[in-house]
């Protein structure tokens, strides 16, 4: 039997189901076709050991758009986010650096490391701030082509032109070192203390195959900067029962508008007729018809694998085989039997927030140095946080899920043997360093889950392992996601749209592409 | 000199902040921590352990001591069953509200009450005649709210006795780490919890095996920054914010019957007489004055109005306590009323408030506006009458 529906979103993570949501809600009847088993893609929670749920992939939410929130009433759908709002960094040599959210502890404990930087680091806060305030907006704009922005695209860059106007002087000029600059370079103009600058630094370089002396990476710094929760800026915060929570409530959300959700239900390719995208064939032969089709998977699948290059001109293709996904980031998550014990840290509330493996600038640029050339770092750059600290959904009393976050991994590491030998030499060197830091951690472990950038793929679907469905650096941002002329999430087939993290304004948890895609199906009357 | 309640031994090494308050001429803390959020969190996510003891509590026992319940609160203490609690107003002739609390029947002659005021002149005076012992066991008590939706699970770790036996507004006696406790399922959150009272000997024994347990369960110590957004949030009110007690009010205009307080479910008419049974009929009959609501700040209005300042929205950090006129025009010239008490909820992405206006434009869903300042200007925020509580999980009752 076939059904027809308004539009099927390709894809059920967050992105496709904000898309579906935004669709339901303006009266479209909408069904999402999700692969496996669960909603979500990379934002889901699963029990991979009993009593125990992982945030298996995206672990924190600090980028999801407040008027997403706030127009799908995601709170009354299950939405809680706590802040993280301390990030702990041990050194090498014993000592730590402890970003406190109170300004007057923070203080303190820069003073301990730089007086200098005591006072350089609320001045850099600024002059981020002020930067991000002018910058922000392009997140709620739908990129126009400059080199032909019509009459819409050119209000746009007209608007977008006069929030630039309204940074003075110094700002501006600050806006364009950071377009350029290295992340380490930009931050050496500021800040001394050099574990202060790891820290600082490692959000250029998450998710892209880059190192923080990889100029480029200085914008990626300001991005992270445009996240906000409750109205403040830059917070950073976990979703209670994992960012799995979020994708349930945006679901539970699309839901109550009516939209439908099919799960097991991978597509195989879409139906195209003269041009226009008409349905999609489903990987066991199963057709199912509609007016509008939305991919929310990534550019590589949304061009090459769903549809027919014939269907494509060539520019476009070319565009997209250039696009750099090259995953470089890997997931160990482990089950703990109590909490971890990390030498250097005497305050315990520390264990509540970040902690960063990233004892100094030079550790994080040897950690690429390994994986510049397709291995993993021998010690790696690797983002702590126990959720199981502030919510006791997660695993049973007294025990502990702590999901790391680890740079650098590469897609394919063959000098290590297959991908089961890979994936084991990859979660070793993770255990192995941060035994370094938290003698006790070998004996706690009750479980491990270990991901590559090639089990990322596997399992989410995203090319090539790349968590932001696409890097996100400079080049491959705004009117460039995913190319060039094709940033407005439409594609040169009718009624084939993108809503993904490969488009605008990118990945993380933001449901910007998701929200932005649907307001343009809608806008054409779709 | 303020006084220490039987936790603060405890409470006293937990108070990071040094941030107290005063509760009743005992110091409460604000906040343990620098910064509430983290404990505002556990409120919603674990637990939160408050230290409730500047309550004032009474013991009404004997042959008429439901017959004195029955004459000062509005309730029909009659229909209270022995373990059950309810929660109650009581006025004055005037039918204006002196107080709100709890009443616990904890055998069939035997009732606790607790208070934000003093009472006990006023059980005193109300007992003429009859056959009552009236018991001011205010100090004879320390007390702990135990609130969140770990509560539970905790308690259930240190009683023998069955806690999912415990059905929402009903108390029982216990033991609690080998300490003789009352459990009431009671709070001032809006979510599952429970108020235990314990003798002072054994207060520092209680707090410790909480705090030992707690902790597996993500149970945080917690102030009154975090709890009056939670009470906020749970739309219930705060004397000396949202009303005044007409016993210390001096002036009328200070002084509200239950009915403008949204409290008039809890006024029984029917029962015997009671005090200010007269006056709230009188009221009933004609329809009270102001009405008290729920508003719901439209906060992408409030975010236009910073961004003329090229200002990102700014949200109240933590609840207030005020006076905010309320009008029914933007232009401001149609004073309606007040609002009391509000909070930027992080639970549930909205700027609520309670607010007290004129009943014209009580009705859910009417548009009014309350005044915000922005940069020293005042501005007129339309806001939306919404349902109260605005935070009510299931688990609350469950």
């Amino acid at each position: 039997m076939t059904q027809s529906y308004d539009a099927i979103i390709v894809g059920g993570g967050h992105n496709g189901l904000t898309c579906a949501a935004y669709l339901a809600r303006a009266g479209r009847k909408v069904l999402v076709l999700e692969r496996r088993y669960l909603v979500g893609g990379a934002a889901v929670s699963e029990e991979e050991y009993p009593g125990f749920k992982y945030t298996v992939c995206s672990y924190v939410v600090s980028l999801l758009r407040p008027e997403v929130i706030r127009e799908l009433e995601l709170a009354k759908h299950g939405l809680q986010i706590v802040p993280l709002d301390s990030a702990w960094v041990p050194m090498e040599n014993g000592d730590h650096f402890a970003s406190y959210a109170d300004p007057a502890s923070l203080r303190a404990e820069i003073r301990r490391h730089s007086k200098r930087d005591a006072e350089m680091v609320p001045k850099y806060n600024e002059m981020m701030y002020q930067m991000v305030s002018a910058v922000k907006p392009i997140l709620g704009y739908v990129p126009p082509d400059p080199a032909s922005p019509g009459v819409r695209g050119a209000r746009t860059l007209m608007d977008f032109g006069k929030h630039l106007k309204s940074l003075d002087k110094k700002t501006f000029h600050q806006l364009s070192k950071i377009m350029t600059m290295s992340a380490d370079d930009f931050l050496s103009e500021w800040v001394e203390t050099d574990v202060i600058r790891a820290l600082m630094g490692i959000n250029g370089i998450i998710g892209t195959k880059l190192g923080v002396k990889s100029p480029g990476t200085a914008y990626v710094l300001l991005h992270h900067y445009m996240g906000e929760l409750d109205g403040a800026f830059t917070a950073w915060g976990s979703q209670k029962g994992g960012t799995g929570g979020v994708s349930d409530a945006i679901a539970s959300a699309a839901m109550s508008y009516g939209a439908e959700i099919r799960c097991n239900a991978p597509v195989d390719h879409v139906i195209v007729k003269n041009g226009r995208a008409v349905g999609v064939v489903l990987e066991g032969g199963e057709e199912i018809y509609a007016k509008t089709i939305a991919s929310a998977a990534d550019p590589y699948v949304t061009f090459k694998k769903l549809v027919d290059e014939k269907d494509l001109p060539d520019d476009l293709v070319s565009a997209i085989e250039k696009f750099k996904f090259r995953g470089s980031s890997g997931k160990v998550n482990l089950a703990l039997d109590t909490s971890p014990k990390f030498s250097a840290m005497k305050d315990p509330t520390f264990l509540r927030g970040m902690i960063e493996i990233c004892p100094s600038v030079d550790y994080i640029e040897q950690a690429y140095d390994d994986a510049k050339y397709g291995s993993f770092s021998k010690r790696p750059y690797v983002d702590v946080d126990i959720p199981t600290m502030v919510d006791p959904s997660m695993a049973p009393p007294g025990k502990h899920v702590m999901s790391c976050f680890v740079q650098y991994a590469s897609y394919d590491m063959p000098e290590f043997g297959n991908r089961d030998q890979q994936r084991e030499a990859f979660g070793n060197a993770v255990i192995d360093t941060l035994s370094e830091f938290i003698p006790n951690l070998k004996d706690i472990i009750l479980h491990k889950q270990v991901l590559t950038p090639w089990d990322i793929e596997d399992k989410i679907a995203l090319t090539e392992g790349n968590i932001f469905g696409g890097e996100l650096t400079l080049d491959q941002l705004f009117f460039f996601r995913p190319a060039a002329g094709w940033a407005d999430f439409r594609t040169p087939i009718r009624n084939y749209y993108q809503c993904g993290s490969g488009t605008h304004p990118g990945g993380g948890i933001t449901a910007g592409p998701g929200r932005l895609g649907a307001l343009e199906i809608l806008r054409d009357g779709n | 000199m303020p006084r220490h309640t039987p936790f603060h031994s405890r409470t006293n090494v937990l108070c990071e902040s040094q941030s107290w308050t005063e509760w009743s001429g005992y110091l409460s803390a604000q906040t343990y921590e620098m910064d509430h959020i983290h404990e505002y969190n556990a409120i919603r996510l674990g637990a939160g352990l408050f230290d409730v003891s500047p309550l004032y509590k009474y013991f009404i026992r004997g042959r008429d001591a439901l017959a004195l319940v029955n004459r000062v609160i509005t309730r029909d203490a009659s229909k209270c069953r022995v373990g059950q609690v309810i929660y109650t107003a009581w006025c004055d002739d005037d039918g204006k509200i002196f107080d709100d609390g709890t009443i616990a029947r904890l055998g069939e002659d035997s009732f606790r009450m607790t208070a934000a005021l003093p009472t006990l002149y006023w059980l005193q005076d109300n007992a003429f005649g009859m056959d009552v012992d009236i018991e001011d066991v205010s100090d004879a008590f320390g007390a702990v709210a135990l609130q969140g939706p770990m509560s539970r699970d905790i308690l259930q770790v240190l009683t023998d006795a069955d806690m999912g036996d415990l059905k929402y507004f009903h108390s029982l006696e216990t033991k609690l780490a080998g300490s003789p406790v009352n459990v009431s399922r009671t709070g001032y959150t809006g979510d599952l919890g429970y108020e235990v009272f314990a003798e002072p000997d054994h207060c520092e024994r209680i707090w410790d095996a909480l705090m030992e347990t707690g902790a597996d369960y993500k149970m945080l110590p917690t102030g009154m920054v975090s709890l009056d957004m939670a009470r906020i949030e749970a739309g219930l009110l705060l004397l000396d914010a949202d009303f005044h007690s007409a016993a210390h009010a001096i002036f009328e205009v200070e002084k509200n019957s239950p009915y403008e307080l949204g409290l008039g479910w809890m006024v029984n008419l029917k029962k015997d007489h009671f005090v200010g049974q007269d006056a709230l009929r009188r009221e009933q009959a004609r329809g009270p004055a102001t009405c008290t609501v729920g508003l719901e700040v439209d906060v992408l209005a409030l975010e236009k109005i910073y961004a003329q300042y090229a200002m990102p929205l700014h949200l109240p950090y933590q609840s207030w306590v005020d006076a905010i006129p309320v009008y029914s025009d933007s232009d401001q010239r149609d004073h309606i009323g007040r609002a009391t008490s509000g909070t930027w909820s992080p639970v549930m992405k909205r700027y609520v408030a309670i607010a007290r206006i004129n009943p014209q434009y009580a009705k859910i869903g009417s548009r009014i506006y309350l005044e915000q300042t922005v940069e020293a200007r005042r501005y007129a925020v339309p806001a939306k009458v919404v349902e109260m509580p605005f935070f009510d999980p299931p688990r609350k009752r469950e």
